[in-house]
């Protein structure tokens, strides 16, 4: 039961990894849940949840596990002290082992276990090496490894890879998933650090060369502080084909927003492709637009334009005068000329897709868009590479 | 195994009560020695309680409050460029020795200090999108080196670290790993009347009423961009009483909005629902199940 508590918590979607497993581990094994259910509740909580947005997929899976342990406590303390004590799964192990194989880091530990994949050829029970079951190495089941990945279900004697082919660390990949922080960690790269502003850092080898020149007389020089001197644009898409794209953007759109180290920020918006007029929030209300021929007038060639959008459409909105699909609009300039101006105005600019990277090709205006523009994926990876041709050293595209 | 009692060592004080949950939380981040994150919205009491750990556990604290600017470093150590240069210029000090210039920060003073420390991290948050990793290493192993003299600063006591956060950034994954976390669920209603009961003692039983019912009402409004907390209830209540309202005058609507919502939209959005025909709670019955078990 104690086990399935640790798997209910994954299920639920709580990335509980084994450090955490065995923080609680060491809080139980020194009594600090007090025999109550109470407080193993709180104690389990505060080390196994990092996120109050995981709180109740945490009471969901205690209430599954638990449910109907209250009058029988003592099963419940029986069962850990069980789990802590269970000669066969601390079998073997010193503690300097244990010590030394906690500090396996699970990235390492994933990297050893394809490998050690690749090397397995047979099956392979007890032993401290290959997949299997029974032994001490960190993967497979039934055996006892401190930071080990347990490979399969609960059945044992099972074949390692059968079980590895189906594929259950798909979520370890991180090119996929695009999480707030990760497209934090992409912007922070969007920096062209210069000095300029108030005189307010000392300038320590300045000081010394002009004491020195001063005959030892103090001399103290300042300096202004580096500051970012990016500024960006941000032109997005809005509705229609972008609404699945609603999680992964709109986070792109908050970290930009949270990124203070811009100089300065400006996201507009448009439907399918930039016309006569631009947003200026999302719900495109015309009162509030602005014309996008204002973009070249307020806007130097300095600025940065970061482009969000899927650039699928139909041919006509792209290519054609009066492309617009909004009706209420005459928009007689084409919308390819708009990005041209865009283009030819700006020094740099990148448009960012959402779509996966296969399907690009399958639009005729997609394609004629990465004429125009360098294309990237919205995916940590591709948004590194969209911030690297931004601001970094110039690429003939 | 270790004596459980040994760890039982923060209750509660006074002036500050704590759940049961926050109680266990603090005890198990000193047992198992490590960092205890707070988290909760602005205003419940975070910054508070880590004084109140100190004092319930009869420990000395240093506070480290993080600003925007703030860098890891700060917290360890300063080296005193300035101060050294002058005294060598004007003959004061032993400027030959540089440990003379080295200044200790909040992390450094709490290890090198002879008798343990509760260190108080505040606002994490507010710090650059790497502090916390930069830190990692400091915190884990309680040592750090200063890289002019080459000595080691070890910590003889390992501090009770307490970590609050108002999440305004994301934490990295590496640091959540490493801590006990607790969040400080705002206040139930019994828990605000005895808040309120300190700032305004004299309040009318019925008007108190009133007042809780419109302001639980707000927080339940998903509409809202910001949501009132506390501290702006007791400035709601406060001008109500200057202004002489009584708890009829605020039964069908919301007076003086403007202490409880900072935010144009926010009140926007309120008008268009009083505009809409829509009526506020009069009794708790008409609030949401978590405010009538």
């Amino acid at each position: 039961m104690f086990l399935d508590f640790f798997y209910a918590l994954r299920g639920e979607g709580i990335s509980v990894g084994l450090q955490e497993w065995l923080v609680l581990m060491d809080a139980l094994g020194r009594g600090l849940h007090g025999s109550s259910l109470g407080r193993f509740y709180n104690l389990s909580r505060a080390c196994l949840v990092k996120s109050e947005t995981d709180f109740d997929a945490f009471d969901r899976a205690f209430l599954r596990v638990f449910q109907g342990v209250e009058g029988s406590l003592d099963e419940l303390e029986d069962e850990i002290l069980q789990w802590l004590e269970d000669p066969k799964a601390f079998e073997g192990l010193s503690d300097e082992q244990r010590a030394q194989l906690e500090h396996l880091a699970s990235d390492e530990l994933l990297q050893r276990f394809l490998e050690t994949l690749a090397e397995q050829t047979e099956r392979h029970d007890g032993g401290g090496r290959w997949v299997g079951t029974g032994g001490h190495s960190p993967y497979g089941h039934g055996g006892e490894h401190p930071t080990g990945i347990r490979v399969g279900g609960p059945g044992r004697n099972r074949s390692a890879m059968k079980v590895a082919e189906q594929r259950r660390y798909k979520d370890y990949r991180s090119d996929q998933t695009l999480d707030l922080r990760q497209t934090k960690v992409a912007l922070r790269r969007l920096r062209n650090l210069t000095r300029s502003g108030p005189l307010s850092e000392l300038d320590l080898d300045e000081t010394v060369d002009e004491t020195c020149r001063n005959a030892g007389e103090i001399e103290l020089v300042f300096r202004p502080e580096r500051r970012n001197d990016v500024r960006l644009l941000l032109l997005m898409d809005v509705g229609g084909t972008m609404d699945p794209y609603y999680e992964p953007v709109s986070r792109l759109l908050s970290a930009l927003h949270e990124e203070r180290g811009l100089r300065e920020f400006r996201p507009y918006y448009f439907h399918n492709c930039p016309y006569d007029l631009l947003g200026t929030s999302a719900r495109l209300l015309r009162r509030e637009a602005l014309p996008t021929a204002e973009l070249f007038r307020r806007f130097d060639a300095r600025w940065k334009v970061l482009i969000v959008g899927d650039a699928a459409m139909h041919p006509a909105e792209l290519l054609q005068p009066h492309g617009n699909i909004d009706p209420r609009e005459m928009t007689e300039t084409r919308g390819l000329d708009w990005l041209r101006r865009i283009q030819d105005h700006f020094e740099r600019t990148v448009w960012v897709n959402p779509d996966d990277p296969d399907v690009w090709d399958r639009s005729q205006t997609c394609q004629v868009i990465q004429r125009l523009f360098p294309m990237f994926h919205l995916s940590p990876d591709g948004l590194a590479l969209a911030v690297q041709a931004l601001v970094g050293a110039r690429t003939p595209h | 195994m270790a004596d459980p009692n040994e760890f039982e060592k923060f209750g509660g004080t006074e002036g500050y009560i704590a759940s049961p949950a926050l109680v266990d939380a603090v005890n198990a981040a000193i047992a198992l020695e490590r960092p205890l994150l707070l988290k909760g919205e602005p205003g419940t009491g975070k910054t508070l309680l880590a004084e109140h750990v100190a004092e319930g556990i009869g420990l000395p604290i240093e506070r480290w409050h993080i600003k925007s600017t703030t860098k890891a470093q700060d917290g360890l150590y300063v080296y005193d460029t300035v101060q050294r240069l002058n005294d060598a210029r004007f003959g004061d000090g032993d400027v030959t020795d540089i440990r003379a210039y080295i200044r200790l920060g909040p992390v450094g003073r709490c290890f090198s200090a002879e008798d343990r420390h509760v260190l108080l991290i505040d606002e994490v948050d507010k710090a650059d999108l790497e502090f916390p990793n930069d830190l990692l290493r400091e915190l884990d192993e309680m040592r750090f080196s200063v890289v002019e003299t080459g000595d080691e600063v070890v910590a003889r006591q390992r501090p009770v670290v307490i970590i609050t956060s108002n999440n305004e950034k994301e934490l990295p994954d590496a640091f959540l790993r490493r801590c006990v976390f607790h969040f400080i669920d705002f206040p139930e209603r019994e828990l605000m009347q005895r808040i309120v009961a300190v700032h305004h003692p004299h309040l009318d039983a019925q008007l108190l009423d009133q007042v809780l019912i419109k302001f639980y009402w707000l927080r339940e409004q998903d509409e809202l961009r910001k949501k009132p907390s506390t501290s702006e209830l007791i400035d709601w209540i406060a001008v109500l009483l200057r202004s002489g309202m009584s708890a009829d005058d605020i039964e069908h609507h919301i007076p003086f909005l403007g202490a409880l919502l900072k935010n144009e939209r926010d009140t926007e959005a309120l008008d268009q629902f009083a505009e809409r025909g829509g009526t506020y709670p009069r009794e708790w019955g008409q609030l949401g199940p978590r405010y009538n078990n």
